[in-house]
């Protein structure tokens, strides 16, 4: 016993240390451990951001440099304090604050002293930089725009959060990441890839050299510029329009599906958010929460649509063969539901598809619905053919289009009406204001010119986007190169464009046509509600315009939603003509028309109803 | 006699062992201070060029004791001994201080450490008081002169203050135990750290609970015919709470906040993440380092001068107490647990050689170093692979440090050299 004593403590040792050891080097060990090595730092190299271009090749984003001023508060020595502050153009107060705040995050570290200098206070202070010892300029890179439009569309890049990153390992504290827009959607391309050097460090954070004679580096990935379908010239025409309005614009290539404007009034200056002014200016558009100018209304405000969508009721009318193009209805100054009369303003008399539209007859387009509704036997399945057709125009439903943000409107079915009215009590006069556009369906002006461009193409539509090529080799998603065909046959369109050029020759549009172009149109006149302290109020109508041209071989479509603008061809007409104009002939004949649109400002009625007294509404005066 | 030379019947097999283990810890010395500008291995203003130099005296410090007739250090063992305490007294006056320790004597060249010197001494003297015609261990009066013997350097030690040298003198015990010194002994004080860890870990009541339902199996399942008397188990387990109730109170009261850190830290006793993360930054920093280190290295090691902590200089004291971390990071799982087998079967070749000796004063003065030299291994190695506090102790053989280096070669020389003549004692 007492000879084996200690042999046995020594073997029993030797296993007690070995399992020990397995514990930590097999089973706690784990070989991506390099990551959280203290004695590696890794050091980053930015490839600069991709640039963005316009269709014809515009530069709308580049990059500019900014410059950081850094210190390293132990090197520090005594300075000249009131000469220095007046370089960076801080008071004392704001200058030791900082240098105190640096001096607690570490002693060892740079830290930012005053972020994103000029290139002006850069070339000041550069020559004075050597007086200033433990202080260093630092260059960075900013984004640059070119053009004051198109903010939303574009969208803004910022400093990654905790939740960026938390879900994406990529990203490290401090870098930078597109937040919406153009900038969200195409991040990874626009980024590149950044370049990492490995450096071995000491324990007190001194660098030593590089980790496995950098065998573990990576050269930074250039990110890729990218050329967008916006049209620079037609985007900064149409936002110069909408000064003073609210409302969106949405312009499509009925022939490809790429977006040529997309506008939301009111809309600000790109560059306010970069820089140093930066959060000063977010917090001023963000909390702007009556006129919304980071909300784009293009793609996110979902009204009635109105009358532009009685040709699509035209179109499933003969689609359907409940109508042909001589089929007739007799207005009364309106029509009649149960023993109420509904209210139309296109003159009265008989009406065919023709007249109707140009005329925008809502008694002859209650005929086309309630006849689309009595060729099924049941309203359920009369609803379900209706709500198919309209949905293969891309309505009720996201578009799938290349922007981070959109809202899908709504086509109602059979399910929404059951919910609101009970199983079977409701029938095609019940929904009859779904014939005009009013009712409870809503599209997003995205969604509105889509549907144009489909009518323009006479029967299919491609997915709206916003890219046009990528980098060198240019290939987008082929998904939006590819057509989706609506529900309706080719032939059943020419009527119903005729109609729509007619609106232009005897219409409701007679006023705004444009020399030398042919052009099919609607417009649309929207009633529309505020609930304001619980109290439901009503609002000068919405003007909402769509369109497209030349009628042969469409170059443009359109669709002009303004808020409060009211009747369709009041501002929404206008102003389609105008930018038609604009992306057809290059410049403007209607010089007069022109300036009035420029200056004309809705400001006086979206004040209405926040001032507290009654007010008018569809007040006319021009 | 045999005329076979001071080398001729010398244990080869453990040259070669301990030739590799000063090998082994050479190579991970050269790893953790080397710098960017490589210059001459024989660079003395190195760490690594210093320990060289150290090997080399270590080799003539072998020379001189092989040629030393064996009969010498049995007589001059209490000459020795005496020697070794006046110089521990001496540092209380003349005592240089390195690192807050008062351990040294500067020599000018070399800062000579009497504690490591008196390791030798001690064990040679309690070699040869036991191993007297007239000393009989199973006497009181004989045992307390054998713990005067052993005690003496560890209080001089103390002091220093220096309690990982203090602590091991604790380790000759082992050559009262193998010479008939009543084994329980250790079995109480076993049975002790036991009660005080489990009760800082679990508490005095579930510590009650257990040592009651431990008796109750122990009475199940006993044979028959054994009978155990019931009183004395009553006490036993009377007095094993009564020292669970004090284990709190010493602990609360008795420790200061240093200590319980490091107990905590060891028994993993604060589970707060934030204080644990407070706890590793200050006192469990090394140990906290070292276990990153070791864990770094996975199964293969990052390789030879590959260690990123290493380098990084992450693992404080390295080159010395922690140098088995370098080891860890750079040579994996396969380089531990090959320097602790390597280890094992040096002590158990020591062991074996013990056995074999025809003379006491030789198998207890070889019992005292394997005693001396396992204690350090599994004290260092049981700190720096964090399953022991903290306690400063080099790892024999490995570590950075002439005194250590020399007194560890001479304490085994010695003993090789009582081997070689073990045929004549004898005659």
């Amino acid at each position: 016993m007492k000879k084996l004593l200690l042999s046995s403590i020594i073997v029993l040792i030797g296993f007690t240390f070995i399992g020990r050891l397995s514990y930590l080097q097999l089973f706690r060990f784990s070989p991506d451990q390099i990551l959280d090595d203290p004695a590696i730092k890794k050091v980053y190299d930015y490839p600069e951001r991709g640039y963005i271009y316009d269709r014809d090749g515009k530069l709308l984003v580049g990059n500019q440099p900014a410059y950081d001023v850094m210190v390293i508060p132990r090197e520090v020595k005594p300075l000249d304090t009131l000469e220095f502050c007046g370089l960076l153009g801080i008071d004392k107060l704001e200058f030791l604050s900082k240098m105190e705040k640096a001096r607690i995050y570490s002693p060892r570290l740079p830290s930012v002293l005053v972020p994103q200098l000029s290139k002006e206070d850069y070339a000041r202070l550069q020559e004075k930089m050597r007086h200033f010892t433990g202080f260093y300029i630092q260059k960075r890179s900013l984004r640059y725009y070119n053009t004051k439009s198109a903010a939303n569309v574009l969208g803004y890049i910022s400093e990654v959060n905790e939740w960026d990153l938390k879900n994406n390992p990529y990203y490290v504290a401090g870098e930078l990441k597109g937040r919406t827009g153009i900038e969200k959607q195409y991040e990874e391309i626009l980024r590149g890839r950044k370049g990492v050097k490995h450096i071995q460090k000491d324990r007190f954070n001194r660098d030593i050299g590089p980790y496995k004679d950098g065998k573990l580096d990576t050269l930074p990935k250039q990110g890729k510029e990218i050329h967008i379908t916006l049209d620079k010239t037609l985007q900064e025409y149409g936002e110069k329009l909408m000064h003073g309005k609210r409302g969106g614009i949405v312009a499509i290539e009925p022939k490809s599906g790429e977006i040529l404007a997309m506008i939301s009034g009111p809309t600000y200056d790109p560059a306010l958010l970069v820089g140093r002014e930066r959060s000063k200016n977010y917090s001023k558009l963000h909390y702007d929460t009556i006129s919304k100018p980071t909300w784009d209304r293009s793609i996110l405000a979902q009204p009635s649509p109105g009358s532009p969508f009685k040709t699509l009721n035209a179109l499933v009318g003969l689609q359907e063969g409940v109508i042909d193009t001589q089929t007739k209805f007799r207005c009364y100054h309106g029509f009649y539901v149960g023993n109420t009369l509904r209210g139309c303003h296109c003159g009265g008399g008989i009406r065919d598809l023709n007249s109707g539209i140009y005329q925008s007859c809502n008694a002859y387009f209650a005929g086309v619905f309630r006849k689309i509704f009595d060729k099924y036997e049941t309203t359920d399945k009369g609803m379900d053919m209706w709500e198919k057709h309209m949905k293969s125009f891309g309505l009720g439903d996201f578009l799938g289009t290349d922007l981070p943000t959109g809202a899908p409107g709504r086509i109602p079915d059979v399910a929404y009406y059951d919910k609101w009215y009970g199983d079977g009590r409701w029938a095609a006069s019940t929904i009859i204001s779904n014939s005009i556009g009013q009712g409870e369906i809503a599209a997003t002006p995205l969604q509105l010119a889509n549907m144009t461009a489909a009518i323009a193409n006479r029967g299919y539509f491609y997915t709206p986007h916003i890219i046009k090529s990528i980098g060198d080799n240019g290939k987008i998603d082929p998904k939006y190169t590819e057509p989706r065909y609506t529900t309706i046959d080719r032939k059943h369109f020419e009527p119903v464009i005729e109609g729509m050029a007619n609106v232009y020759n005897y219409g409701t549009a007679r006023w705004v046509k444009i020399p030398g172009i042919d052009i099919a149109g609607k417009t649309g006149t929207v009633e529309n509600y505020i609930r304001i302290d619980g109290e439901r109020m009503q609002l000068t109508d919405h003007s909402v315009f769509v369109a497209f041209a030349p009628i042969e071989n469409p170059q443009i479509a359109l669709a002009v939603y303004i808020e409060n603008g009211y009747y369709g061809s009041r501002y929404a007409g206008h102003i389609a003509s105008l930018l038609i104009e604009k992306y057809i002939k290059g410049e403007i004949t209607r010089k007069d028309l022109e300036k009035r649109m420029l200056e004309k400002t809705l400001e006086h009625e979206y004040a209405k109803p926040y001032s507290g007294e009654p007010f008018e509404i569809n007040e006319y005066e021009w | 006699m045999s005329g076979r030379g001071p080398f001729g019947r010398l244990d080869w097999i453990t040259v070669i062992l301990y030739a590799f283990l000063v090998f082994i810890g050479w190579i991970n010395i050269y790893s953790t201070s080397v710098g960017e500008v490589s210059t001459s291995i024989f660079d003395f203003s190195t760490l690594y060029g210093k320990q060289l130099f150290f090997i080399g005296l270590a080799a003539l410090g072998i020379i001189f004791v092989l040629f030393v007739e064996s009969q010498f250090f049995e007589r001059f063992a209490s000459i020795f001994y005496i020697v070794s305490i006046i110089l521990l007294l001496g540092l209380f006056v003349f005592g240089k201080t390195i690192a807050g320790a008062t351990s040294w004597y500067d020599l000018g060249f070399f800062n000579l450490q009497p504690s490591e010197l008196a390791k030798v001494a001690t064990s040679l003297a309690l070699a040869k008081f036991l191993s007297d015609i007239q000393t009989d261990i199973r006497t009181r009066k004989h045992q307390i002169y054998a713990l005067v013997i052993i005690l003496l350097p560890a209080l001089l030690i103390l002091p220093q203050p220096d309690p990982g040298s203090s602590l091991i003198y604790f380790s000759l015990f082992f050559v009262l135990f193998r010479e008939g010194f009543p084994i329980y002994y250790l079995g109480i004080l076993i049975f002790a750290i036991v009660l005080f860890a489990t009760t800082l870990m679990f508490g005095t009541v579930w510590v009650t609970i257990g040592l009651i339902i431990l008796t109750l199996l122990i009475y199940t399942f006993k044979r028959a015919s054994v009978k155990i008397p019931i009183l004395p188990v009553v006490g036993v387990i009377v007095v094993s709470i009564l020292f669970s109730l004090s284990v709190n109170f010493v602990f609360e009261n008795v420790f200061e906040q240093r200590h319980r850190d490091r107990f905590s830290l060891w028994l993993s006793l604060e589970k707060d993440e934030e204080k644990l993360d407070e706890i590793r930054k200050t006192i469990g920093y090394n140990t906290y380092q070292s276990e990153k280190a070791i864990e770094s290295g996975g199964f293969t090691g990052k390789g030879f001068m590959e260690g990123t902590r290493t380098k990084g200089d992450f693992v404080p004291e390295q080159h010395t107490d922690y140098i088995f971390s370098s080891v860890g990071e750079e040579w994996g799982f396969l380089g531990t647990s090959a320097v602790i087998l390597l280890f094992s079967l040096f002590f158990l070749r020591l062991i074996y050689i013990a056995e074999r000796q025809k003379s006491d004063f030789s198998r207890m003065y070889g019992y005292g170093v394997i005693s001396i030299l396992v204690f350090h291994y599994f004290i260092n190695i049981g700190m720096v692979i964090g399953l022991l506090p903290t306690i400063g102790v080099p790892l024999p053989f490995f570590s950075y440090g002439g005194s250590g280096l020399i007194f560890f070669t001479m304490l085994l020389f010695i003993f090789l050299k009582l081997d070689s003549n073990r045929l004549k004692d004898g005659i």
